[in-house]
C-alpha cells in the first residue's frame, strides 16, 4: 500500500481544483476536463517535455512550464490557454511541419493522425515557415513493418514503449539537432534487429504515419493503443 | 597529513625554494605550449645543467602567466622580470643575463595594466607555482583551508562563511552558491554528490581550464570543502576530453592528494571522506547543461530534462548533487582562507569578488585576465586589454558566447556585473570577451554563433532543434543580401518563440546574439536587406544582376 497521498489544491484557469501532490498539470487539468494540446506525451510512458505544446503560464514562474511534466503545487495557478500561448503552439506546431515531409494526402496516416488533429485543433491552416526539405530515408527491410523517417517529429513514443513497456530498447535516437534521427539497435535495417520481437507497439503508439504496418494504403492505418495501462499496471506491480 | 604536518611542509617547500639563488619560470599551460614552451623548458634545462648550476637554478615548469598571446613566457625570479615570445636559442642568453641585467630584446614589461590592473583569486597561483608539485601549492597556503574548515568549522558554519562572502556561480547563470550548498545540506537522503562542472563549451573560452592546468589543486581543495559542507563522500569532475593536459595534470594531483591525506579517507585525521574521480565528456556543448552533464555521467545520452527538480534536490542516480563551476570551487579555498568579508569587499553590491575573462579578438593583449566585478568594459579592453590594434576602431564587445550579446561603444563605461551586462542583452556567462573592431559585421557575428547553437542543440526539444535551422537559414540569407524586411520580421519572431518554449539554456538564450545586435546594430541588417550592402565587408553580397 502507498502512504495516504498528500491532497494539493491548486487554480487552473481560475477554478480551483484538488490534486494529489505527485501530479503532473497536465494530469489534473484532464481530470477536471482541460484539454491542453499535446503530441509527445502518451499516458503510461515517461514523460519527456520535448514536443512543448502542453506548455502553460504559471503564476509567478519567470518561464512557461511544461504541464506533462510539471508537478502540481499547493496554491499554483495556472493558465492553460491565452492568446500567448495559442500563437506559440501555433508556431512550434508548424516547425514541426518544416522539419519533414509531410504529406497528408499520401500518407497512411491520413485522417488518423495526431499531427493532422493537432493541426487542426489549433488552427494552424497553413505555414509561414519555409520547409527545410530534408532528405531522409525510408526502411522497409522488416517484414511486417516500415518507418518513413519524412514523417517522424522525434516525439520519441516508439523508443520509450519499445524500452519501458516491451522491454527491448530496440529503438534509440541517434545524432543530435536537426540530425536527429530514430533507429534500431546499431543502425542496422529494422529487418536485421537482433532486438525487436515483432511486436508492433511503436507502430501503435506512433502519432503519425512514420511508423506503418506494411500493406495498409493512403489513410488506411488505424492504431490500438488500449495495451499501455495494462502493461504499466502489470510493471508497476513486479516492481 | 595533520596540520602539524601541513605547516612543517610549507617550511620545508619554502626552505627549498630559497636554497637557490636563481628562479626561472617557464609557462606550461596550453597557451604557451601550442608555441613550444616545452623546448624552451628543455633548452634552458640544457644550458642549466651545461653551466653546472643546477643548484643554484630552479627551473620549472609553472601555469599560465596570462597574457598568452606574448608567448612562451618565461619569468625571472618570482615574475621581477618577464620575457615574452622565448625562442630555445635565447636560453643561453637568458642564463648568462641572470646575474647581469635583463635581456632588453625579450623583455615584457611587468608594470603594464594588464598585469597590475588584475585582482587575482581564482588566478592567485597560475604561473607561480609547478602545478604537477603539491607541495608548491602547499607552500603557497594550499589545503590549510580544507584543514581549518576540518578542525575548527562544523559544515553548517561553512556554508555560512560562503554565504556570507556573496560568492556566486560562475559557470553562467550567476547563482549565489551559498544558497545552492544549503539546498543540498537541506535535501533529504545520505547518499549526495559534489560535481565540478569543467565541460567549458563556450567557443574561446579557456578560464577552466587554465585553472585545471595551472593549479589543479586548488579545484580538489574547493570540492572537498564543499564534500564537507554538504555531506557528500564522492565527487566526480566532469571535464571535457578535448582538455587532455587538464586531464593528467588533475590525475596526477589526485593521486598526490591521495597520498598526501588531503582527500580520501578519514583526511587529516578527521572522519571525512572525500573522493574525487574523473569523468570525460565527449565535446557536446549541451552537457554543460547540468541536467545534461548529469545524464551524461549516468551512462546516458547528454540530454537536458525539465528543472525543477534541481539537481540539489535531484540529481546524480536521483540523489541530491551539488554542481558548481571550476571557478566557483577554486574561490573557495580563498574565502575560507582570507576571509568572507574580505571577499565580499571585492566587486559590487550584488556581485562580489572577481572574474576571469578570456580575453580574445581584436585588442592588443588577449589571454586571460581576473578583474574585480565592478570594473567597466572600457578598462578591460583599452586599459588592461591595450585597446584596438592597427589604429582600427572599437565596435563591441562580446561577452557569454553563445548565449550571449554585443555590447556597443555607447556603454562601455558600464560596470562588469551580472545585473548589468543582463540589462544590456547579453549575460556575465562563463567568461568569453571577444572584442570586435570595425571590420567586424554583427550580422555575420550573429550567424556565426547562431549556427554554433544550431550544431550543439541536442535535438529534444522543437523549438530549438528546428527553430535555431531556420534563424541560421534567414541569417545567412540577410548575409548574402537576399533577405526581405519579411525575413527580418520572422527572424525576430522565432526568436521570440525560441527563447520562450525551449526547454533548456541553450535554446532559451540561443536567440540573445541576434537580438543583442539587432538592438544595437539594426542598421546593419538593413544595410544587407535594403541597400544589399555589408558595412563592414565581410559578406559576400554578389551584384544585382540587370536584365
Ligand atoms: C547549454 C549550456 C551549457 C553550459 N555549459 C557550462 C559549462 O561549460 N561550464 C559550466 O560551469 N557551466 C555551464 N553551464 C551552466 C550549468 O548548467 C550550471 O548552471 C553551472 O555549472 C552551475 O555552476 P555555478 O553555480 O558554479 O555557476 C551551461 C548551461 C547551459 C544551459
Ligand atoms: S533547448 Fe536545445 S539543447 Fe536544450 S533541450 Fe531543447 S533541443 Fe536540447
Ligand atoms: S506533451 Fe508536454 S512537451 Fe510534449
Amino acid at each position: 500500500m502507498k502512504p495516504a497521498e498528500q491532497v494539493t489544491v491548486l487554480k487552473i484557469n481560475g477554478d480551483e481544483v484538488s490534486a494529489h501532490a505527485d501530479q503532473t498539470i497536465l494530469d489534473v487539468a484532464r481530470e477536471n476536463g482541460i484539454e491542453i494540446p499535446t503530441l509527445c506525451y502518451l499516458e503510461n510512458l515517461t514523460e519527456v517535455g520535448g514536443c512543448r505544446l502542453c506548455l502553460v503560464e504559471i503564476k509567478g514562474a519567470a518561464k512557461l512550464q511544461p504541464a506533462c511534466v510539471t508537478r502540481v503545487r499547493e496554491g499554483m495557478e495556472v493558465a492553460t490557454h491565452s492568446s500567448r500561448l495559442d500563437t506559440y503552439r501555433r508556431k512550434i506546431l508548424e516547425l514541426i511541419f518544416t522539419e519533414r515531409n509531410h504529406i497528408c494526402s499520401v500518407c497512411v496516416a491520413n485522417g488518423n493522425c495526431d499531427l493532422q488533429d493537432m493541426a487542426a485543433a489549433l488552427g494552424m491552416d497553413h505555414v509561414t515557415y519555409p520547409y527545410l526539405n530534408p532528405s531522409v530515408p525510408v526502411d522497409l527491410s522488416h517484414e511486417l513493418f516500415g518507418i518513413d523517417q519524412n514523417r517522424c517529429i522525434l516525439c520519441t513514443r516508439c523508443v520509450r514503449v519499445c524500452a519501458e513497456i516491451e522491454g527491448a530498447h530496440t529503438w534509440d535516437v541517434r545524432n543530435s539537432g536537426i540530425n536527429s534521427r530514430v533507429f534500431t539497435d546499431f543502425n542496422e535495417p529494422w529487418g536485421e534487429s537482433q532486438t525487436c520481437t515483432n511486436c508492433g507497439k511503436c507502430v501503435n503508439v506512433c502519432p503519425t504515419g512514420a511508423l506503418f504496418k506494411k500493406g495498409k494504403a493512403v489513410g488506411e492505418r488505424t492504431r490500438q493503443i488500449d495495451f499501455l495501462p495494462y502493461l504499466k499496471t502489470m510493471r508497476e506491480e513486479l516492481k | 597529513m595533520t596540520r602539524e604536518e601541513l605547516d612543517a611542509a610549507v617550511v620545508t617547500e619554502q626552505e627549498r625554494s630559497q636554497s637557490f639563488r636563481h628562479h626561472v619560470d617557464v609557462c606550461i599551460a596550453a597557451g604557451c605550449l601550442s608555441s613550444q614552451s616545452e623546448v624552451v623548458l628543455n633548452s634552458l634545462r640544457t644550458e642549466i645543467r651545461e653551466r653546472g648550476l643546477e643548484k643554484e637554478c630552479a627551473l620549472r615548469g609553472v601555469g599560465c602567466m596570462g597574457l598568452c598571446k606574448a608567448g612562451p613566457l618565461v619569468a625571472l625570479d618570482g615574475q621581477a622580470v618577464m620575457y615574452q615570445t622565448v625562442a630555445p636559442a635565447d636560453a643561453p642568453e637568458i642564463i648568462e643575463s641572470l646575474d647581469t641585467a635583463p635581456v632588453e630584446r625579450l623583455v615584457c614589461p611587468v608594470n603594464m595594466p594588464f598585469f597590475n590592473r588584475q585582482t587575482r583569486i581564482a588566478l592567485e597561483n597560475s604561473g607561480q607555482i609547478d602545478p604537477e608539485r603539491i607541495e608548491e601549492y602547499i607552500a603557497r597556503g594550499g589545503y590549510s583551508a580544507l584543514a581549518e574548515a576540518l578542525a575548527e568549522l562544523t559544515p553548517a558554519q561553512v556554508v555560512e562563511r560562503i554565504t556570507a562572502s556573496g560568492l556566486r556561480g560562475r559557470g553562467g547563470a550567476g547563482y549565489p552558491t551559498g544558497l545552492k550548498w544549503s539546498t543540498v545540506v537541506k535535501a533529504p537522503g545520505s547518499q549526495k554528490y559534489v560535481i565540478c562542472n569543467a565541460d567549458e563549451g563556450d567557443p574561446g573560452a579557456f578560464m577552466d581550464r587554465s585553472v585545471l592546468e595551472s593549479d589543479p589543486h586548488r579545484l580538489l581543495e574547493g570540492m572537498a570543502i564543499a564534500g564537507y559542507a554538504v555531506g557528500a563522500e564522492q565527487g566526480y569532475i566532469y571535464v571535457r576530453a578535448e582538455y587532455p593536459l587538464a586531464i593528467k595534470r588533475l590525475k596526477t594531483a589526485i593521486r598526490q592528494a591521495v597520498r598526501a591525506d588531503v582527500l580520501g579517507t578519514t583526511i587529516m585525521g578527521s572522519r571525512f571522506n572525500f573522493q574525487v574521480d574523473l569523468r570525460i565528456g565527449a565535446g557536446a556543448f549541451v552537457c554543460g547543461e547540468e541536467t545534461a552533464l548529469i545524464a551524461s555521467i549516468e551512462g546516458g545520452r547528454g540530454l537536458p530534462r525539465l528543472r525543477p527538480p534541481y539537481p540539489a534536490e535531484y540529481g546524480l542516480w536521483g540523489k541530491p548533487t551539488l554542481i558548481n563551476n571550476v571557478e566557483t570551487f577554486a574561490s573557495v579555498p580563498v574565502i575560507l582562507r582570507k576571509g568572507s568579508e574580505w571577499f565580499a569587499g571585492i566587486g559590487t553590491g550584488k556581485s562580489k569578488g572577481t572574474k576571469v575573462f578570456a580575453l580574445a579578438g581584436a585588442v592588443q593583449n588577449t589571454g586571460l585576465v581576473e578583474v574585480p566585478m565592478g570594473i567597466t568594459l572600457r578598462e578591460i579592453v583599452f586599459d588592461i586589454g591595450g585597446g584596438i590594434p592597427g589604429g582600427k576602431r572599437f565596435k563591441a564587445v562580446q561577452t557569454g558566447g553563445p548565449s550571449g550579446g554585443c555590447i556597443p561603444e555607447a556603454y562601455l563605461d558600464q560596470p562588469v556585473d551580472f545585473e548589468t551586462l543582463a540589462q544590456l542583452g547579453s549575460i556575465m556567462g562563463s567568461g568569453g570577451m571577444i572584442v570586435m573592431d570595425e571590420t567586424s559585421c554583427m550580422v555575420d557575428v550573429a550567424r556565426y554563433f547562431m549556427d554554433f547553437c544550431r550544431t550543439e542543440s541536442c535535438g529534444k526539444c522543437v523549438p530549438c532543434r528546428v527553430g535555431t535551422v531556420h534563424m541560421h537559414n534567414l541569417l545567412t540569407k540577410i548575409s548574402e543580401g537576399q533577405a526581405t524586411l519579411d525575413d527580418l520580421a520572422m527572424l525576430e519572431e522565432l526568436c521570440d518563440l525560441v527563447r520562450h518554449t525551449s526547454l533548456c539554456g541553450l535554446g532559451q538564450s540561443a536567440p540573445n546574439p541576434v537580438m543583442s545586435t539587432l538592438r544595437y546594430f539594426r542598421d546593419e541588417y538593413l544595410a544587407h536587406i535594403q541597400d544589399k550592402r555589408c558595412p563592414a565587408g565581410v559578406c559576400h553580397i554578389a551584384p544585382e544582376v540587370t536584365a
